[in-house]
């Protein structure tokens, strides 16, 4: 699965895709799920908190190991996705619609200067050899 | 770097599309696709495990039952049969486990034993020193040129009689806990998993056709990942985590294992009897959402635990844990663990948790 060319991406390994009304959604990558392998527990921040860029703001849990998930800009959560605690599995199935939570960022033009498809795809490379 | 370990079958799990991963210095394979579906298909229906990572140790000459009465804390004179085998643990004289192994009585001048890989040097060092001093005759040769596969779940025995012609004859009417050789292979009813099943050990060369034929015949291979959550909800320790050479069985919920009746002296005997057990393995079960992981930290009313094993559960779709707690917990008890700095709340209960393909947990 190649990464969608629509998104930006952090070097952490989130995805954040602008919606129409300005917010974005963020989940992890293709990368990210097949490392971590089946997905069982999400933990989304609360709506309304405020975070700063790169603070460590979710936790996803595999069978296997827990990991952090980071905010890619600096804003505010404005909703989390429910469906994921009954089926966490869906990051292993469809990690690119897999959204964790949506946030407003505080800067737009900060969301531009994340990683495009190609530079995430070139680290991600740099991580396996 | 230092170079990986291999097993007979890495090129095997490579074409298989395992994802292989360093465990403790071996290229092993983790997953070959969903862990979860890998667990539910050995409780439901059979896998196929590589454990040749795991040593083979034979003891030869005369004396070896006499040796091994004082070398473990599990009696050998528990075993009677021919091909009856037997949990133990090998303590230092503190008490503290070196190892937990199975012993196979094959004749009163064979008996062949089964290590942990990560612990097999060790082992061998540590029979060697003592039989040198209590069993000079003794012959202990460790055979790393065995390869050995485990073949678990409820139609493992079935697969396995497909696949090796002769089988069925030999191991039908074998015991749980029990082997019998077969040519150059070796087959045990026994396994890490809570289910049916044998572990085989055959010659390296031979291992690939043999792996290759089971998966003709449908069984499926599955990774080190699953093999730790099925042998966790079996309530089975894992050597390194639930013990090691700083705790005794008696902390680890392996007082079945140690045989303080019997008059005979064995390592680690003195200290046993003279120590009480300052702590308790027990089982929990988390009530909120979350993953119980080794080493959170568990606050009861009679002070703090510890989980040395967590994970998720595919059979009860909960997390689960062993955790080495305060004496004075209770099974029933609810308690909290902290994880992430939130205190979740976990209940105390009797384990294995799940066997034969179902839950069969416990808290009253």
């Amino acid at each position: 699965m190649s990464n969608p060319s629509n998104l930006k991406y952090t070097a952490s390994h989130e995805w954040v895709k602008t919606e129409s009304d300005g917010t974005v959604s963020i989940g992890i990558t293709q990368h990210a799920q097949e490392l971590l392998g089946d997905m069982v527990f999400v933990e989304a921040p609360a709506v309304g908190r405020s975070l700063k860029a790169k603070e460590e703001c979710a936790v996803v849990e595999s069978v296997k190991a827990a990991a952090d998930v980071y905010a890619p800009v600096s804003g505010t959560v404005t909703a989390i996705n429910g469906d994921l605690d009954s089926s966490p599995e869906a990051i292993n199935n469809e990690p690119y619609s897999a959204w964790i939570f949506k946030m407003k960022p505080d800067n737009a033009a900060d969301i531009d200067a994340l990683l495009d498809a190609a530079a995430y795809q070139a680290v991600v490379d740099s991580e396996e050899h | 770097m230092t170079t990986l370990k291999t097993t007979p079958l890495n090129a095997a799990h490579r074409a298989m599309g395992a994802k292989m991963v360093d465990f403790g210095g071996w290229d092993m394979p983790v997953n070959y696709g969903s862990q979860i579906d890998e667990h539910h298909q050995v409780r439901n229906d059979c896998g196929m495990f590589d454990v040749s990572h795991m040593r083979v140790v034979d003891m030869k000459g005369e004396g070896v039952r006499a040796f091994l009465r004082y070398l473990l804390a599990n009696n050998a004179d528990k075993l009677t049969l021919p091909g009856k085998a037997l949990y133990s643990t090998m303590l230092l004289e503190s008490g503290g486990v070196i190892d937990d192994l199975i012993v196979y009585f094959m004749n009163e001048n064979w008996f062949r034993i089964v290590v942990n890989a990560g612990t097999a040097d060790k082992d061998i060092a540590w029979m060697k020193k003592q039989a040198s001093l209590h069993a000079p005759q003794l012959d202990i040769t460790d055979h790393p040129e065995l390869a050995m596969i485990a073949v678990q779940g409820p139609n493992a025995r079935a697969k396995v009689w497909d696949a090796l012609p002769g089988s069925r004859e030999l191991t039908e009417g074998l015991i749980p806990f029990s082997a019998v050789e077969m040519g150059t292979m070796f087959i045990a009813r026994t396994g890490y998993t809570g289910e049916d099943g044998f572990e085989i050990m055959i010659p390296a060369k031979a291992a690939p056709f043999f792996w290759a034929t089971l998966a003709e015949n449908g069984v499926k291979p599955i990774g080190l990942g699953a093999r730790d959550t099925l042998r966790l909800e079996a309530g089975m320790n894992l050597y390194g985590q639930d013990m090691d050479e700083s705790v005794g069985p008696l902390e680890s919920g392996l007082a079945w294992t140690v045989d303080l009746k019997s008059e005979r002296d064995f390592i680690g005997k003195a200290a046993l009897l003279a120590n009480p057990p300052a702590s308790k393995l027990v089982g929990l079960v988390l009530l909120d959402r979350g993953v119980l992981r080794a080493h959170q930290t568990v606050h009861t009313a009679h002070g703090d635990g510890e989980i040395t094993s967590g994970s998720y559960s595919p059979t009860l779709e909960k997390s689960i844990a062993l955790a080495r707690m305060p004496v004075n917990v209770a099974i029933g008890d609810t308690v909290q663990v902290n994880i992430r700095d939130k205190m979740l709340n976990a209940q105390v209960v009797k384990y294995p948790f799940a066997r034969n393909g179902k839950a069969v947990i416990s808290s009253s």
